[in-house]
């Protein structure tokens, strides 16, 4: 192939919005009907400004060759002109109008949040979502899922990538198909953005306020977004994914939720009589400590202070066991301790508590009980 | 201090000699100076956490630092950047040119101009001091609350001491060029004869003085809800987060504009001289960057579209931006027109021009796009986003920069620079800043946001391109220092107007610039 017919291939290919749309360097067009706009709108710009730039450079590059001093080029000496100002003042406006019309018909579209089959709230925390179906009775948090051993190479050797490295989670957020559905968006500390790049949504979870957003995807699969606002450390680690099911397939996987949500608190309620050794406290504890606090506190417990405190020697951890559950559970207000009683059983904060005040070198023997968070909490 | 008083009383080459002259001077272009060092060292500085950056997303995982050190860099950096380089840089600039051009002996007030210098490298001492007192700034150079404030690392304080410090710094600048201008012109020199480069430090000095005051507000604001129990941004107590972004942009939009609209100054003044034909639409480049500084007060919230704005603000702010595309358009169509059958020659300054208004423009446009508040909703806080405003700032400001120093570098130091290296320096930095910028538009619109310290292994070719431009990018700037310093040195003798086109009362004065220039002004037909 000589140079100049790939020359054309090249300038062909980014012409043909077909070679474009899957791309994977340029916005995806998603699966809803917004996404599809959106993408037009996005491309008709980039089309417009191509135009605009290959005129002004072509004309600056013609200059550039033509108009030289070393070619013996004389300069001219008009310096202004009423009439050609007043056209590339009027003509860009007539551009601007012809782009604004489409915009804001897709930003009216998005804006309409009303008539909705389904409504999720969508809750942002340092650094993990929170999904609650509205009157369904089922909520789950939704934690990155990519090991720390394959992401983590400061402390050790990095394992292999997975294909969906830091794009993962363990519980995914599902929805169905071709149902305007919902989401009201909030969080409980800072500032977060929940961002499907296939939805075209992005909305900022202010915490105090809850934003609308609203999707209605005709194409089943799954999908994956990430928090889009700097939240903190972690901002980089709190992935999004949402599974988009059949109609029906949904209805049967939100009923089977339902009911595992029920069958979940008959469980909780059964674990009070439970009795663990300190074997499995321990065990229970580590696995639910790795998962839940060592992103801040840190897999060793030394923390990262100023914010986030060390946990081994510190005095929460040695001190009163009441104190300690209740700061485990319900958080410390005004600093980034979350509360973490509605995301961990009875049985998990009962064994974190324990792991926390029996490893690395915390050694007070103490043993926590489920009944002994109940007991706590109760008070 | 008798030594620098007596510079002043008698009008001569008397100076102090050695750190005094420098610490008690009160001569424009000794400020200028001092202003223009300071400013490529903060460059330096922050290119440097730039690398750190770099570096550490040259590939996925963590390899170098930890997130939170690394969201220091990006805050950091980018807080430097906007006020340790490219506006000390611009107002050294200032200092050095305004006088010259108006045919004034010195800036307005010089003590007020001797204190404005004085006290920025105590502001960026403070800010860098974080890093050793439990950790830099990690918010981000946008600081929203509450992260910056409830959920901060305990540098605030240091944050906020440091931007009073140089807001401070900045309005008195500002205000002694507006007052230099107003009231220092050479006899006959109405307002529209000034340079266009006089006109637009002129139009950038009252949006300091008009945003700098409320930058303070927003830092005092997040200062007393991090230690003294306010809840201006905190709903817990009736206030909101999204204040904070509304007090912020509407000093940070401004902001943006400050840091180009001498850029426009700039390439106004050299594309002319190399292409040895008059400014096209002089009239209209004033009125241009009138109506950009005007319209920069009512775009604000297009950073904000995300945030749940109704529906008529996000039409209103979308209009507004997109409208800013026009005057923006004016000057760019007015510089080719001023190119267009010109004779032209490509002196470093000219070449570092051109690129500019190519690569501005570039920058322009992913700015028209991301005005459109639907297509914003996925172009936000994405590397789209980063290669926009890189594309304004680097190849706009900071290439214009250069363009300035290699212009008047033969004015300041009676030297010509050292030709083969500028033009080295210049073709590096061309090339190597688009090996950095370029690519983040793909990565933007592929889903990569921005401020992550790892990403997903779809962006991982791309991100090892823009690491290398970056370094690249970094090192180019050594062969600079290198011009700068031999420029200093020695070299060939600049004549009193080394660019045959160049037009100006700067280049009635001898090179180097005598210290003191137009004790008597000079009259102006």
């Amino acid at each position: 192939m000589n140079s100049r017919n790939l020359g054309w291939l090249i300038s062909g290919s980014i012409i043909s919005s077909t070679a474009w749309a899957e791309s994977k360097y340029n916005l995806t067009q998603g699966v809803t009907d917004v996404s599809r706009e959106v993408y037009d709108l996005h491309m008709l710009v980039l089309y417009i400004c191509t135009v605009i730039g290959v005129i002004v450079f072509g004309a600056i590059f013609w200059s550039m060759f033509f108009h030289r001093k070393s070619k013996g080029h004389v300069p001219a000496t008009f310096h202004e002109s009423t009439k050609v100002e007043l056209l590339w003042t009027i003509i860009p406006i007539f551009i601007l109008v012809a782009m604004a019309y489409p915009a804001t018909i897709t930003l009216i579209d998005i804006e309409n949040n009303e008539d909705s089959d389904l409504t999720i709230q969508v809750t942002g925390s340092q650094w993990k979502w929170h999904y609650s179906y509205f009157d369904q009775g089922v909520e789950f948090y939704s934690n990155l899922s990519t090991p720390r051993s394959q992401w983590d190479n400061l402390s050790g050797e990095g394992e292999a990538k997975g294909e969906n490295y830091l794009l993962e989670v363990d519980n995914h957020l599902v929805i169905p198909t071709n149902r305007k559905v919902r989401f009201l968006i909030t969080s409980d500390d800072v500032i977060h953005s929940w961002w499907v790049p296939a939805f075209a949504v992005k909305q900022d979870a202010v915490p105090g306020f809850i934003n609308e957003a609203w999707t209605k995807v005709t194409e089943p699969g799954t999908y994956r977004g990430q928090c889009a606002e700097l939240c903190g450390k972690d901002h980089g680690y709190m992935p999004i994914v949402v599974d988009v099911l059949p109609e029906q397939e949904f209805d049967g996987w939100l009923q089977t939720r339902k009911e595992a949500a029920i069958a979940a608190a008959e469980a909780e309620k059964a674990s009070l009589a439970e009795r663990m050794t300190m074997e499995e406290a321990m065990a229970l504890g580590e696995s639910t400590y790795q998962s839940a606090c060592a992103a801040c506190h840190q897999p060793n417990g030394m923390g990262l202070p100023p914010a986030f405190p060390a946990l081994k020697g510190s005095k929460i951890a040695l001190g009163d066991v009441t104190k300690h559950i209740d700061v485990v559970v319900n958080g410390v207000s005004g600093t980034s301790m979350q509360a973490f009683g509605k995301q961990l059983t009875y049985k998990q904060l009962a064994a974190v508590v324990t792991y926390e005040r029996n490893a690395w070198g915390n050694n007070t023997g103490d043993l926590v009980q489920t009944s002994d968070v109940k007991a706590a909490t109760a008070e | 201090m008798t030594t620098a008083t007596d510079a002043v009383i008698d009008h001569h080459d008397h100076k102090a000699t050695g750190i005094k002259r420098w610490l008690f001077t009160t001569n424009h272009k000794d400020i200028g100076t001092l202003y223009l060092w300071f400013a490529f060292i903060m460059f330096l500085t922050g290119g440097s956490m730039a690398m750190v950056i770099r570096a550490e997303l040259f590939q996925p995982g963590l390899q170098l630092v930890d997130p939170d050190f690394f969201n220091q860099m990006t805050t950091v950096h980018g807080l430097i950047m906007v006020f340790g380089a490219v506006m000390p840089a611009f107002t050294g600039l200032a200092n050095w040119m305004i006088p010259m051009m108006i045919g004034a002996p010195d800036m307005a007030l010089p003590r007020l101009n001797n204190w404005s210098f004085w006290i920025l490298p105590f502001a960026f001492t403070i800010l860098l001091m974080s890093f050793f007192m439990g950790g830099a700034p990690n918010f981000g150079w946008t600081f929203y609350a509450p992260l910056s404030s409830t959920y901060s690392n305990g540098s605030t304080a240091f944050f906020v001491f440091a931007v009073h410090i140089m807001g401070i710094s900045s309005i008195m600048g500002a205000i002694n060029v507006i007052v230099t201008i107003m009231n220092m012109r050479a006899p006959g020199m109405t307002y529209m004869k000034m340079p266009l480069f006089v006109w637009t430090f002129f139009i950038t000095a009252y949006l300091l003085i008009a945003v700098m005051p409320v930058l303070a507000g927003v830092v005092t604001m997040l200062l007393t809800d991090t230690y003294f129990g306010t809840s201006f941004f905190d709903a817990a107590g009736g206030g909101d987060p999204v204040l904070f972004q509304h007090i912020f942009w509407f000093f940070g939009h401004p902001e943006v504009y400050i840091m180009i609209l001498p850029a426009f100054g700039i390439v106004s003044t050299t594309i002319p001289a190399f292409s040895r034909k008059k400014l096209f639409g002089y009239s209209s480049m004033v009125y241009a960057t009138s109506s950009i500084a005007f319209l920069s007060f009512i775009v604000w919230a297009h950073h904000m579209f995300t945030t749940g704005m109704p529906l008529l603000g996000e039409l209103f702010f979308m209009y507004c931006t997109m409208l800013i595309a026009v005057p923006t358009g004016v000057k760019v169509f007015n510089w080719m027109a001023t190119m267009w059958r010109g004779a032209i020659t490509f002196e470093v300054p000219m070449m570092f021009s051109i690129a500019f208004v190519i690569l501005f423009t570039i920058g322009g446009f992913s700015g028209l796009m991301l005005a459109m508040a639907p297509v914003d909703f996925q172009y936000h806080d994405t590397y789209f986003v980063v290669a926009h405003f890189h594309y304004v700032l680097v190849t706009g400001s900071i290439f214009s920069i250069f363009a300035a120093a290699y212009y008047w570098l033969p004015k300041w130091t009676g030297h010509m620079f050292n030709e083969k290296l500028a033009k080295a320096h210049f073709w590096c930095s061309l090339i190597s800043v688009n090996l950095l910028f370029f690519p983040m538009h793909f990565l933007g619109l592929a889903g990569m946001p921005r401020r992550i310290p790892d990403y997903a292994l779809q962006f991982a070719d791309f991100n090892m391109w823009v690491s290398i431009g970056g370094f690249a990018f970094g090192l180019s700037q050594l062969i600079f220092l290198a011009v700068v310093i031999k420029c200093i040195q020695g070299g060939e003798k600049a004549p009193a107007k080394p660019w045959d086109g160049a037009e100006g009362l700067e280049w009635t004065v001898p090179s180097p610039a005598p210290y003191h220039t137009f004790s008597t002004p000079p009259k102006i037909d």
